[in-house]
């Protein structure tokens, strides 16, 4: 019986609780330098994230998603551009998992070629946010001053245009197409990039280490790129994973919208709006997409939650 | 006071020129060939016309002067409410957008109000129960409901509430009935972000001293969350106000094409689709003063419902 006691259990969790305290005194202690110090702390972290299941799964659906975009063929068991008259319309079944469309094409396989374009745009967009966002942040928040005033008075007024409508105007200049709609959607996001950059080099900048390295001799340059930086990208990071949940539900409405790269090839939005005509006679069509796409999110906004709760 | 007054407001009218100077410079700069889009929109294939031609159709449009002079007539054409004609409608925009907008503002009152309620409901069961696992299922609620793209949403209340319960219209502008749907669609996203903000807020207002206070001179939990916690814990909700508003607008378009609503949504998508640069351009215009409008009109308030922003001002001045 005493095997069957959760004790054992609760001991390790304690245990683990231990070598979290443990870890974070001796980040405490230890000059945040110090590479021990750090390794404990990432090893306590991981620890604790491995023992939450909802977050593993959605750790390992997201990865599942990324590799379906540059791999698509390992999933997807039919042609996504094939017809097959005689199976239009088919409900979903072991050798159509999300069924066919109404030119008998698997819904599976276009689902899963989709997200090569929906995950591609979805890195566009967010590579142009980061980039732009870390840059005028860090710029604005480490030379102050007038720099400061002007960069955030942009900010300001880009958050001031709803940014699906700001991507609305883009796309109206720039065309349709995969590389538009992530352009557009990519801009629309700075602003929060900006800001977030800006507010942690603003906190960093003042601690006394910065002001060590300085007095130590190191130009502001070195300081920014070896003290700064290093020790701001974190709640960075966090935004990052929740804006590619943002990101990816604007490309797929921008797609959804009519948007989006031109047929045959279909992102999910593109896919999802196509079926809407079949909502009626086989909802599966638009829904199976839909679920999907709302179950690639979904993950994302967990493992961006659960980051923030351990940070906390 | 009447300082802070007319520097906020000279602030908003300067963030609403400067958000029409950036996107009147997206759709005129940014095109590799403005004129060619333009035309595109009238209909017109700028290849097949003779050079006298084209200039003729560039001046009809006002096409053919510096994009300077485009910008300056444009700016003082729109202070007068006047946005141009619409290209591929040939109707006057704005026109448009008095025609339309009755549909969008009606969906955005229902949506606005049943996301209060759900937001306020949520967050406030959120705090006032103590079961743990109850607790947590509510305060994920949120982050699930932002989650769900809106046109799935959209397609599924369609699925269910008019394809196999029949309840409501599954499409179309007319009557009350025909709201529902889009409202609850677009109120799911907005009172999910409501209610994210309002239980951080609660969490933070009960656990400070004043609650502690009120239990102990004896009231009921329920007297404490309702009379002391809840009324300071809803005030910084209203700095959202315009976040939600922008979301709510934004919403509509994707909200409206799934519903076939003939509102401003619908007419945004149309637009875009048909490259109609000035029906954009207005849209853009609208959406923006709106945010702007609002947040001026929450940070005006904001002092007199909390006057302890005007007295940290007076100290700090």
């Amino acid at each position: 019986m005493s095997i069957l006691n959760p004790r054992p259990g609760r001991t390790s969790t304690s245990g683990l609780e231990r070598a979290v305290d443990e870890a974070l005194l001796s980040e405490a202690v230890i000059d945040d330098g110090d590479l021990g110090g750090r390794r404990a702390n990432l090893r306590a972290a991981v620890g604790t994230l491995a023992r939450k299941p909802g977050f593993v799964l959605a750790l390992v659906f997201t990865i599942f998603v990324v590799l379906t975009a540059f791999v698509p063929s390992w999933f997807a068991g039919h042609d996504p551009y094939a017809t097959s008259p005689s199976d239009r319309l088919l409900s979903p079944s072991l050798s159509h998992p999300f069924g066919t469309d109404e030119i008998g094409r698997d819904l599976w396989s276009r689902v899963v070629h989709g997200s090569a374009l929906t995950i591609k745009a979805t890195i566009i967009a967010l590579a142009i946010a980061i980039v732009a966002g870390l840059t005028l942040g860090v710029v604005s928040g480490f030379f102050g001053g007038i720099v400061d005033a002007l960069i955030m008075r942009a900010v300001d007024v880009l958050l001031a245009i709803p940014s699906l409508l700001f991507a609305l105007a883009i796309v109206t200049a720039l065309g349709f197409g995969t590389v538009p709609v992530a352009i557009a959607v990519g801009i629309g996001i700075i602003p929060g990039f900006a800001r977030t950059t800006r507010a942690e080099v603003l906190r960093v900048k003042t601690l006394p280490y910065v002001e060590a390295a300085r007095a130590g001799g190191a130009s502001w340059l070195r300081v920014l790129v070896r003290h700064v930086l290093p020790n701001s990208w974190g709640p960075v990071a966090v935004l990052a994973v929740l804006d590619t949940g943002v990101a990816i539900i604007a490309i797929a409405s921008l797609s959804f919208l009519g948007f989006g790269a031109a047929p045959p090839a279909a992102e999910w939005g593109t896919l999802i709006s196509a079926g809407r005509n079949f909502l009626i006679t086989a909802p599966w069509v638009p829904l199976l997409p839909g679920l999907f796409v709302a179950a690639v999110v979904l993950s994302l906004n967990h493992i961006s939650k659960t980051f923030q709760e351990l940070a906390r | 006071m009447t300082r802070y007054v007319l520097g906020r407001v000279a602030q908003a009218v300067g963030v609403l020129w400067a958000a029409y100077t950036v996107t009147f410079a997206v759709l005129y700069l940014l095109p590799s060939d403005p004129v060619a889009l333009q035309l595109g929109a009238a209909g017109i294939e700028t290849d097949k016309l003779s050079p006298s031609q084209l200039d003729a159709a560039m001046a009809r449009y006002d096409l053919d002067r510096p994009v300077l002079e485009q910008y300056l007539t444009h700016l003082w054409n729109a202070l007068h409410g006047d946005f141009g004609m619409s290209i591929s409608k040939q109707v006057p925009v704005t026109d448009l957008l008095v025609d339309r907008i009755g549909a969008t503002a009606a969906l955005s009152l229902l949506a606005g109000t049943l996301s209060l309620i759900g937001g306020f409901a949520l967050a406030y069961s959120a705090s006032y129960l103590r079961w743990r696992p109850a607790r947590l299922l509510l305060s994920r609620l949120p982050s699930v409901g932002a989650s769900f793209p809106q046109f799935f949403v959209g397609l599924l209340l369609i699925q269910v509430f008019a394809f196999n319960l029949a309840w409501f219209p599954a499409t179309g502008t007319d009557g009350f009935s025909s709201l529902v749907l889009p409202a609850v669609t677009i109120s799911l996203l907005t009172s999910s972000v409501l209610a994210q903000v309002l239980m951080r807020s609660f969490d933070e207002t009960l656990r400070q001293p004043y609650i502690v206070t009120a239990r102990a001179k004896g009231l009921s939990r329920a007297a404490v969350q309702w009379k002391h916690a809840f009324r300071n814990a809803a005030l910084p909700a209203m700095t959202i106000l315009g976040v939600v508003v922008g979301l709510t607008v934004t919403s509509a378009i994707v909200t409206e094409t799934v519903f076939s609503r003939n509102g401003i949504g619908k007419l945004a998508q149309e637009a875009v689709i048909a490259q109609d640069v000035p029906v954009v351009l207005a849209i853009v215009t609208f959406a923006a003063a709106l945010f702007v409008v609002v947040n001026l009109v929450v940070d005006l308030l904001y002092p007199l419902l909390d006057p302890r922003i005007v007295h940290v001002q007076k100290v700090s001045r």
